[in-house]
């Protein structure tokens, strides 16, 4: 593959994975720009976790490429795709319930302190989200469903990331909780170089709080729009969308 | 009495393929395991027959490397029954074997004829099989080689202990019994030659194993031999299909248990001796060697497994004796080969030497898109 | 009442090496869910690295930190050629490759030391103390091994706690998948948790080897001794090893004492059994078995 012409946090060019017989992803092409939110919505199966677990390397690609910057991470180890700035929220349970509150968040921090980034990421994190600071001592398998998820979305953020990727952050959450988290997400992304890729199987309010849009079916890419433009889609919406 | 893992399984199978079940799947209920035990009694024929020409084309030395071979590859087959069939592993069949010598060489003496001595001790070696396989009946994976491995180091100890009936540190002598005039009769009229003790002792070690692979291969190829496999495979899903864990898993340990038991009873007549250092861990662990190389699941792989453990030892340990080692460090070789082989086998061929043969020859005769089952006890 | 009272102390004596190699196989199997049944093997080894440097320096010091060096090494050789190979998800593979590494570890250090008995030099004296008038089973040797033992116990849990490599550890041990994701080398820090736990088992069997014989199979029924006293611990539960351990020294010197050393073996067995019957997560485990 050659190099993109424009220099997006991340793009992933022709991306195919899968597992054994299964091809999950079919030649995906997506791009999340500095400061912007893209959703990637589709139904169950569609290869929206498969498309974030091999951006971070824990699939292999079989064809295509994924650069951040101009940095290729194809084929990278996800450890090393972690350090070049790229966080993975992964889907369902991304905490590490033997760690206390705090030291999910250390983790975090250790590999921003590792990229350069400021010393106060956690204090940061807390002041995002402050029922963690209250929980910082406890074992982080007593949080709620809620809290978890500011716990994993805080320790991604400690990690000073170029890209976040989130895999259905609303799964399992209340409504209400849902849009906190996404306004304060909102928050954290406007004017600042932080480039968000949102999975969601909550269309309609990934849309709301996305600038982007890209719909996956099959394994494929089937529309590629700005969210407003997807939202007024009635016809892609009843496809694929369910709303 | 090779492969008794594979054909009821098409029999199994076979059913779902007809187009009116119930009527087919009687039949082949039927006629199916009738056919698998027929080609077990003939495959049971031809080693008898292999048996009785390899004893008679060797000299002594042979027949008694020979009687040897025949306790290793009952206890092989019992242990790879329990490890391969069922998942359960177990380093506590070398002092299982132990209970099966003892017996015998408290037997003996009191003039009880062989074979009955040899039952009594796979029956005594099986109820010590219950108890440990009811312990042992919840653990898995290293919980059990652990607890499997205490009971291996702590069966010594009671003979030691207890040293005025088992005779302490020096063991208890196991009387070898005479070979009787018919015997030496049918040899002489079999081949000219003369009977040693070796030869009888390896006739009776022989046909004592084709029994009991004959045993072991019809009970893997009926129901129970299913249920093992299911509980291997997914415990979890044959808990739902209503078999209960515990007493399959306990089962599958005491029929193990009385092949160790049984192979510690023709043990202690070759050895002539049950003594407490004669059933180390070593023991316990040459046995599994046994199996992960043969093939963990197949009775054909026990027997080259116990083949390595027989005839591996002299061999390294002449290569160490011209290499200019001592006695005693030439003796330690063959243990290091077992290790080196038990991690080689893992880690580049883990269905061993009947799995690998068998996957590459499906590999071959099947069309590339049917993919290859493999079939070994990994978890 | 003074014969109970030396029991309790040698008992207390032996659990302190009990705990160190209980603590080893927690940590191996807190890291990669193995237990390490070659730990005992590679102890030996590691000992008899150590007596060929105690007879030719005449330091008995030197050779603890040559067989913690050695040991260190070997551990991190083991994890990175054998068992890292085994692959996940594969429990029968790893208890059988583990118990490969045994058996040839151990028949290897035949074949290199001989298989005959060798006397171990003791880091101080083996007289015990006298309070009163009247001599207890407590001697300076015994000192030395429980303070070593709590040094060790104690650094580990500084390491664990408060560094950030032992973070890091432990996220790997818990969760791999998030750790990586966190950019932390998981397999390094798997190299290192194996390095480390054989430290402590190399620690353990100089312990038990001084003031006292080696031979190639010394270690087997402290693997048996150690592996109990970490399940009744808790497998998972380093703090649990460690009361495990002390636990499994005072019960099996009483069995010593007041029954017959040849049915030390049974008794393990018999606490093994009990414990997996009654409480088979272990009397110290925080959260129920994660990866079951
Ligand atoms: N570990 C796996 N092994 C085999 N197939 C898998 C595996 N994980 C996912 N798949 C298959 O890959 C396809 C894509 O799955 P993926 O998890 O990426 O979907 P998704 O869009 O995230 O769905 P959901 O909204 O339900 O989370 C599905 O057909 C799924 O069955
Ligand atoms: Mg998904």
């Amino acid at each position: 593959m050659s190099a993109p012409a424009t220099t997006a946090a991340l793009r992933v060019t022709g991306l195919t994975a899968g597992y054994g017989p299964v091809t999950a992803l079919d030649g995906v092409d997506v791009a999340a720009e500095p400061g912007h939110i893209t959703a990637v919505l589709g139904a169950n199966g569609a290869g929206k976790t498969t498309l974030l677990r091999t951006v971070s390397g824990l699939v292999p690609a079989r064809s295509g490429s994924v650069h951040a910057g101009d940095v290729d991470l194809t084929g990278a180890a996800p450890e090393k795709i972690a350090r070049a700035g790229i966080a993975h929220v992964p889907e369902g349970r991304g905490v590490i319930t033997e760690l206390t509150v705090e030291e999910n968040l250390r983790l975090g921090a250790l590999l921003g302190k590792a990229r350069g980034r400021a010393d106060t990421a956690i204090d940061d994190v807390y002041t995002m989200f402050p029922p963690l600071a209250e929980r910082r001592r406890r074992d982080a398998h007593t949080l709620s469903g809620g809290e978890r998820q500011m716990l994993v979305i805080g320790r991604a953020l400690a990690c000073g990331p170029d890209v976040l990727l989130l895999d259905e952050p609303s799964l399992g959450l209340a409504p209400r909780v849902v849009s906190q988290i996404f306004e304060l997400l909102r928050e954290r992304v406007e004017g600042s170089r932080l480039a968000v890729l949102l999975v969601e199987q909550n269309a309609r309010s990934a849309l709301s709080v996305a600038d982007v849009g890209v719909v996956l079916n099959l394994g494929r890419v089937v529309a590629s729009a700005p969210a407003a433009e997807l939202a007024a889609d009635d016809a892609l919406r009843h496809a694929y969308l369910g709303f | 009495m090779a492969t008794p893992v594979r054909p009821t399984e098409k029999a199994g199978s076979a059913p779902r393929s007809g187009r009116e079940p119930g009527r087919w799947a009687g039949l082949a209920a039927r006629l199916r395991p009738r056919a698998t035990f027929a080609r077990h009694a003939l495959l049971a024929l031809v080693a008898l027959v292999v048996v009785v020409l390899l004893l008679e084309l060797t000299g002594p030395f042979r027949n008694s490397q020979f009687a040897t071979m025949s306790y290793y590859a009952i206890a092989a087959a019992g242990l790879t029954v329990l490890t391969g069939l069922n998942g359960q592993i177990s380093l506590g069949h070398g002092a299982l074997m132990a209970v099966g010598a003892y017996t015998a060489g408290l037997l003996l003496p009191a003039g009880i004829p062989l074979l009955v001595v040899l039952v009594i001790a796979a029956g005594v070696t099986a109820v010590v099989g219950v108890i440990v396989g009811a312990a042992a009946s919840r653990l898995k994976g290293p919980y059990l080689a652990g607890a499997t491995l205490a009971f291996a180091v702590a069966v010594p100890g009671l003979a030691i202990h207890f040293d005025e009936a088992l005779g302490g540190e020096q063991g208890l002598a196991v009387p070898s019994p005479r070979a009787p005039e018919w015997f030496a009769d049918a040899v002489y009229f079999l081949s000219a030659n003369e009977t040693s003790s070796a030869k009888y002792l390896a006739y009776v070690g022989w046909t004592v194993a084709i029994v009991a692979f004959l045993l072991l291969a019809n009970l893997a190829a009926s129901r129970i031999g299913r249920i093992w496999r299911a509980v291997r495979d997914d415990e979890v899903a044959a808990e739902l299909a209503g078999i209960r864990l515990s007493p399959v898993r306990v089962l599958a340990f005491t029929v193990s248990a009385a092949c160790a038991g049984l192979a510690g009873g023709v043990l202690g007549v070759v050895v002539r001796l049950a003594a407490p250092t004669g059933f180390t861990i070593v023991l316990s662990i040459s046995l599994l060697t046994a199996v992960v190389l043969g093939g963990l699941g197949s009775l054909f792989g026990a027997v080259l497994g116990s083949a390595l453990l027989v005839f591996l030892p002299p061999a390294v340990t002449n290569l160490g004796a011209s290499a200019g080692l001592s006695d005693v460090q030439s003796a330690q070789l063959a243990p290091f080969v077992y290790g080196a082989v038990l991690i080689l086998v893992i880690l580049l061929a883990p269905g061993g030497v009947v799995g690998t043969v068998r996957a590459r020859w499906h590999a071959r005769t099947t069309a590339p898109a049917e993919a290859p089952e493999e079939r070994t006890g990994r978890s | 009442m003074l014969q109970f009272v030396n029991t309790l102390l040698t008992g207390l004596g032996q659990g302190a090496v009990y705990a160190a190699f209980a603590l080893a196989l927690v940590l191996i199997w807190r890291a990669t869910r193995v237990v390490n049944f070659a730990q005992g093997a590679m102890a030996a080894f590691t000992t008899y690295l150590a007596l060929l440097v105690v007879e030719s320096t005449g330091s008995w010091w030197v050779g603890l930190l040559v067989a913690l060096a050695c040991g260190l090494v070997l551990g991190a050789g083991v994890e990175r050629v054998v068992v890292r190979r085994v692959g996940p998800h594969n429990e029968l593979g790893a208890v059988i490759v583990t118990l490969g590494l045994f058996v040839a570890l151990q028949a290897l250090a035949s074949i290199l030391f001989g298989a005959q008995f060798r006397s171990f030099p003791a880091p101080a004296g083996l007289e015990g103390f006298s309070v009163g008038g009247v001599t207890v089973a407590l001697t300076p040797s015994m000192l030395i091994t429980i303070g070593a033992v709590a040094v060790v116990l104690l650094g580990l849990v500084a390491l664990f706690r408060f560094t950030d490599v032992g973070l890091r550890m432990r996220a790997s041990a818990f969760d791999g998948e998030v750790a990586r994701l966190l950019g932390v080398p998981v397999g390094r820090m798997l190299t290192l948790g194996w390095a480390l736990a054989a430290l402590v088992g190399s620690l353990a069997g100089v312990l038990i080897a001084s003031g006292s014989l080696v031979w190639p199979a010394y270690m087997d029924t402290v693997i048996v001794n150690g592996f109990v006293a970490a399940v009744l611990g808790g497998l998972d539960s380093p703090g649990g090893a460690v009361v495990g351990g002390l636990a499994m020294g005072v019960i099996l010197a009483l069995v010593t004492g007041y029954v017959g050393a040849d049915l030390v073996p049974l008794a393990a067995l018999a606490v093994l059994v009990a414990v997996l019957l009654v409480r088979p997560q272990g009397l110290f485990a925080r959260t129920a078995a994660r990866r079951v």
